[in-house]
């Protein structure tokens, strides 16, 4: 008989070893919670608030809320499928998420939990914010007119590279990415093509160049199965196997 | 006998949209015919109809980016028991909503003043010419809609599943495959 410590999620028994949390536990035993600011080789940020669960009656974000034993955690219900539509639909009307053109279709993380969640409309009025496109840097671009203030790029340019190349600045609705040089621009940093913070943003802020439509529509990660069923790809494990199995 | 039901009334029109919506409708192809079964079109480019009678159902292709437009989605909104957003541009703003960012006067003036190819031009102001809007807005942000169809354009399944849905009494939904932003 198993002695290792389970919850009950939509009434499924999950497996965990202490340490992890619910949104970690649940990919391990392959089960999806909707996320977006969550990335397995990160330390759980609990920004997008997309993967929020009740937990023993409680709203808590599954990225960040420690397993404990005995806990019933729903997850796929249709109230918190309703809130999580609402985050996504409000991160479309506040950017400029104009998906026929962008390269990064079919590879964005939010698109495709958009389709996973059956968001047909943004709903609100839309921002139209006014945000610059940084095309200085020789090897890599930046269109924020689609960053929905993740954290990742910061994340991974801070703790891997260690370069501390992007920030946030400002607060509530005037929040937005910067660039840390005195100028602004990419250009003026010392990022490269082959930073970690090159490939870990998930809505095609952070572009390399010369490599976008490379993948033919009909074939791109999102084209061929639901985010919902790639749920394992995400699951934690070593850095190393996950950049090789993609 | 059981008569047959009545055909629904249907009507369409494409606003600030390139009639690529318009073009995936009639990718359905053969499955025409069969629709054509259960829908009569009124208002349409299909029909040159001109004007909006009383419907069942209204497809509003592109956003709202003039005087005429929003005169249009408001037949259609007043008309159509089922007003029905298809298209990036109807939900989005889409492609014409890429001038938001932009002022609307410059943009007049780079095309019509400005650019090396129109020396001497002139800012059209014929009263027949609808008034551009300020910004291009998704239509929701002018009238009620009731249904989306997403993409750009919708696939012709896509279309297919709505009204096959519509026509059974279902809500529409689009599963893997038949969902797209792009």
């Amino acid at each position: 008989m198993s002695t290792s410590p389970t919850f009950t999620l939509d009434g499924r028994e999950i497996p965990f070893e202490a340490g992890q949390t619910v949104l970690q536990a649940a990919l391990t035993a392959d089960v999806y919670i909707p996320h977006l600011c969550y990335h397995p080789e990160f330390k759980p940020h609990g920004s997008c608030k997309v993967c929020t669960i009740k937990a023993d009656g409680r709203h808590v974000s599954a990225c960040t809320w420690p397993a404990r034993h005995g806990m019933v955690v729903e997850n796929a219900t249709e109230e918190l499928d309703d809130l999580r539509r609402t985050l996504v639909q409000m991160l479309f009307a506040e950017g400029n998420h104009f998906c026929p053109s962008c390269e990064y279709s079919g590879h964005c993380l939010l698109q495709a939990v958009g389709y996973d969640l059956q968001v047909e409309t943004a709903g609100f009025r839309h921002f139209f914010p006014v945000r610059p496109v940084d095309a200085s840097h020789p090897e890599v671009w930046l269109d924020l007119n689609r960053c929905i203030l993740c954290e990742l790029c910061v994340r991974a340019s801070d703790e891997v590279d260690g370069k501390h190349v992007f920030g946030l600045s400002g607060r509530g609705a005037g929040k937005h990415l910067i660039v840390n040089a005195l100028s602004g621009r990419l250009a003026d940093t010392d990022m490269a093509a082959t930073d970690k913070a090159a490939e870990v943003c998930p809505v095609g802020v952070i572009l390399k160049k010369k490599a976008g439509f490379r993948v033919p529509i009909g074939e791109r990660p999102f084209d061929r199965e639901p985010v919902s069923a790639q749920a394992a790809r995400y699951a934690p494990r070593p850095p190393a196997r996950h950049r090789e199995e993609d | 006998m059981a008569t047959p039901a009545p055909r629904l009334k249907v009507a369409t029109t494409s606003l600030a949209g390139c009639f690529g919506c318009h073009m995936s409708f009639l990718d359905i192809d053969e499955r025409l015919f069969e629709l054509l079964e259960h829908i009569e079109f009124d208002r349409s480019p299909l029909t040159d109809i001109k004007t909006c009678g009383a419907c069942d159902i209204g497809i509003v292709e592109g956003g709202v980016c003039n005087a005429e437009n929003v005169h249009v989605l408001r037949e259609f909104r007043s008309q159509c028991r089922i007003l029905v957003a298809i298209g990036a541009c109807a939900i989005t703003g889409g492609l014409p909503a890429q001038r938001n960012h932009l002022d609307l006067a410059d943009c007049l003036r780079e095309v019509y003043q400005t650019d090396p190819g129109t020396p001497g031009g002139r800012i059209p102001n014929d009263p027949e010419l609808p008034l551009p809007l300020d910004k291009v807005h998704p239509i929701h942000e002018v009238v009620r809609v009731d249904y989306f169809i997403p993409g750009c354009p919708p696939s012709a399944d896509t279309i297919w599943k709505f009204f096959t849905d519509v026509l059974a009494g279902r809500t529409p939904t689009y599963p893997h495959g038949l969902i797209h932003y792009d």
